[in-house]
């Protein structure tokens, strides 16, 4: 039975890897109790919360972080007319929190995520996994049979060519979460008791040229290699469409990462997902997004980028054109979406100028 | 002088075998009975199946056995399948002579199963098998009466399992090495490795898009928030490859730079491997469908300093390209990861390490000519995708090692093989 681990437990690192070079990015619209559990993880890192729903309500953060807290006054005064691709209503709006970050990485995480416990009991740092993952070449190439090869204890397997060995970098670090699985409605519906109580010690590159669904519930990324492609999408007020967010940018973060060469990392670190949210309410959100994923995987499967778009930039504006002429058919949300992923990538370069300087933002 | 076992005796052994195909037990007389339940028992194949057999004759006789041993049926995990024993062949190739310790720690798990044993043609010594077992042999003068000398394929090392394939009549083949044994899980029991690969073998693959949560159809496992709908049904799963826990399948320098380091590492998991992904698919301890992929796992590439050890070795990398270009192209699946087995530390690295650059260099050539490689809309059999693969072998890479060239051959001599032997049945000889 899968137990998350007590903040006693924690243990902290003698020495917090990439500190001042990493923002945790956390959506909210309730509270930031979770941070307390966390707090031996995240203490050293600068946060940036992004409230969701209602401006006027206050969310405490707990005492001795350091932040800086965006809600929608904020994103509207800071974006102006671009605000209107950020979504209201959603988690998709932390994609604000990557952009308006002036670190190198990013950790973004639920606040319905706790620390989980390994198989020996010892709490999680999860964090610390996922900087492991970033920092560490991927594989994308040649499936490794012994999953990352670059773990401890671990290495290629015989038959593996050795050109391939060196890697290439790691864009994304898609972590997992134990207890609560990340089921979409219908499944929700017929399994509401089943928990995810496998822990699969493997860290592994998902091969070039093939999808898979992302989760932003515990999820790291390099931003400057891979930042401007994780827009969150339109979801939430106004949408016909939610929870299909962190899926939208997965799909366009995958086909650019194959395109550039970058490398996207699945498995550990596990987190302790405790909050089963109501499957009727997602079966209202994501009830066209069901249908509509049929169409939007083959048109990721078969996009092809020009071999001009050398830039994270220059490929998602080609892939936004490709959205227009391709998706639109399916239903006039496409259109709109194609119209906000540029107005994002245009809000994106105002605010990250080329060869600004890193450190912390604040919100002024 | 030892008194020769009785008539009676032999038969109830035998029965014992073959419990496997035997379905009533009624017509046996009672003390008869009761001998057969005792040696059932002490050969350790009391299954539920056979429990089952046992208790529906009626007999009190057995009854008050089972109640006096305290024998019950224990609610083991249900299998998404029924595994019907007489679906699977065990091949094993014998390349060390003496498999008392392996046969006797495989015990527990093989003794269901019909086995063949396939002793490499180049092994002097004769083969100790320990008894209990239902099995056929192989031996060199089987090998040459049956293909005869002519063909270029030898089954000589490690490739004398191919033979195995060959002869067999079985839907499903589990395969592993002679230096393998059980291995035991993260909680300490022994891991059943035929039943888990049966299990990847029966339930489908997912190819065609990566699930998060790796194999939707494990017990405790779906497919998660995104994977779309109608690829949910998945694809038939061809060929299933495990994992070696202890002695990792490394390459020479790999083990040599790292000499003791062992694979400790248990991950609970079974992953459908991507499509048009390829891998090192390892011989180690693998199994496959016979009837839909048998002709692609082909004895083709063999290294001009092969040896008795995988580090000397290529041929099971280039068949396990082959059949993953296969599946891809005829849309089936490829899975890795559980079960483990137990491999036990053999050969000097280093030692091998001068004969293994040939296979390092010759992976080189190798991976980009499958990655690049595209089989015609007309191959539409497992035969069919081996012969234009050896075509395409023979033009791209034939001028740029001997090597390749004589695998093209191979492989196509393989396919012939499968066509003329392997549609007639023939026993080994004495």
């Amino acid at each position: 039975m899968a137990e998350p681990a007590t903040a006693t437990q924690a243990a902290a690192p003698a020495v917090p890897l990439l500190k001042d070079e990493l923002d945790i990015v956390i959506p909210t619209i309730r509270n930031l109790d979770f941070l307390e559990m966390w707090r031996p993880f995240f203490e050293p890192y600068h946060l940036i919360i992004v409230q969701d729903g209602d401006p006027s309500k206050t969310i405490k953060v707990p005492d001795g972080f350091d932040y800086e807290l965006y809600n929608r006054n904020d994103i509207n005064r800071i974006l102006g007319p671009k605000a209107s691709c950020i979504s209201f209503k959603d988690s998709a709006c932390r994609c604000f929190g990557y952009m308006v970050s002036k670190k190198k990485y990013i950790y973004t995480i639920d606040d319905d995520c706790f620390v989980a416990k390994d198989p020996s009991g010892k709490a999680i740092n999860a964090l610390e996994q996922h900087i492991k993952n970033l920092l560490s070449p991927s594989t994308p190439f040649f499936f490794n049979t012994l999953y990352d090869p670059f773990r401890e204890g671990a290495d290629f397997v015989r038959g593996y060519p050795f050109s391939l060995r060196e890697g290439v970098p790691t864009a994304v670090s898609h972590g997992l979460w134990l207890n609560i699985p990340d089921y979409d409605a219908p499944t929700q519906l017929v399994k509401p008791l089943e928990r995810n109580t496998r822990y699969v010690d493997a860290v592994l590159t998902i091969p070039k040229g093939t999808l898979f669904p992302m989760c932003g519930m515990n999820l790291g990324f390099d931003r400057e290699l891979i930042g401007p492609a994780m827009y969150f999408g339109l979801m939430g007020d106004g949408q016909p469409i939610g929870r299909y967010d962190d899926m939208w940018a997965g799909w366009c973060v995958k086909v650019i990462c194959d395109h550039l060469g970058l490398g996207v990392k699945t498995g550990l670190p596990y987190i302790y997902h405790s909050k089963a949210s109501n499957p009727f309410v997602n079966l209202r959100k994501e009830y066209k997004g069901i249908f509509w994923q049929e169409e939007i995987i083959p048109f990721f499967q078969q996009s092809v980028l020009p071999k001009d778009c050398t830039t994270v930039q220059k490929c998602y504006i080609e892939l936004a054109k490709q959205v227009k002429e391709k998706l639109s058919k399916v239903d006039p949300y496409f259109d709109k979406l194609a119209d906000a992923m540029v107005t994002w990538i245009e809000a994106w370069d105002e605010l990250n100028p080329a060869g600004a300087s890193l450190g912390n933002g604040k919100a002024a | 002088m030892r008194t020769p076992p009785s008539l009676l005796s032999l038969t109830i052994d035998s029965a014992v075998i073959n419990l496997s195909n035997i379905t009533d037990l009624s017509p046996l007389p009672d003390h008869i009975l009761i001998d057969l339940f005792l040696r059932t028992l002490r050969a350790g194949k009391l299954t539920e199946r056979v429990l089952k057999l046992f208790i529906a004759t009626g007999k009190d006789e057995v009854h008050s056995l089972i109640q006096a041993l305290n024998i019950q049926v224990i609610v083991t995990p249900v299998l998404p399948t029924k595994i019907k024993d007489d679906e699977i062949d065990i091949v094993i190739g014998a390349v060390s002579s003496d498999m008392t310790a392996f046969m006797n720690e495989w015990r527990p798990i093989f003794s269901r199963f019909h086995l063949i044993i396939v002793k490499d043609p180049d092994l002097k010594e004769e083969l100790k098998i320990p008894e209990g077992f239902n099995l056929d042999v192989y031996k060199k003068s089987d090998i040459d009466r049956m293909v005869g000398s002519s063909t270029s394929i030898l089954f000589s090392g490690y490739s004398c399992r191919y033979f195995g394939y060959l002869v067999s009549r079985k839907k499903y083949i589990v395969s592993v090495d002679d230096d393998c044994l059980p291995a035991r899980d993260n909680k300490g029991f022994l891991v059943d490795a035929v039943a888990q690969h049966i299990t990847n073998l029966r339930t489908p693959a997912t190819p065609f898009f990566f699930n998060t949560l790796y194999d939707p159809f494990s017990e405790g496992a779906d497919f998660v928030r995104g994977y779309p709908f109608s690829l949910r049904s998945g694809v038939k799963c061809a060929l299933s490859c495990g994992l070696w826990l202890n002695l990792a399948d490394h390459d020479a320098p790999t083990q040599a730079l790292k000499t003791r380091q062992r694979n400790s590492r248990y991950v609970d998991a079974v992953i459908t491997v991507p499509a048009r992904a390829l891998a090192p698919i390892s011989g180690i301890n693998i199994a496959f469908d016979r009837e839909v992929v048998g002709p692609a796992l082909v004895p083709a590439l063999r290294l001009a300093g092969e040896g008795k050890f995988r580090w000397e070795t290529m041929e099971d990398i280039w068949s396990g390209m082959c059949v993953k270009v296969v599946c891809d192209h005829l849309g089936l699946g490829v899975k890795s990861g559980l079960p483990y087995v137990w491999r036990t530390d053999r050969g000097d690295a280093i030692a091998s390490l001068k004969k293994e650059w040939e296979g390092v260099k010759l992976m080189e050539e190798v991976v980009p000519f499958f990655q690049s490689v595209r089989l015609p809309r007309t191959a539409t059999t497992a035969e069919d995708c081996v012969i234009e693969v050896a075509k395409a072998v023979k033009e791209q890479l034939g001028s740029t090692d001997p090597v390749f060239a004589r695998a093209a051959g191979a492989m196509l001599d393989w396919v012939k093989l499968w066509k003329s032997v392997g549609s007639s049945s023939s026993p080994p000889g004495v």
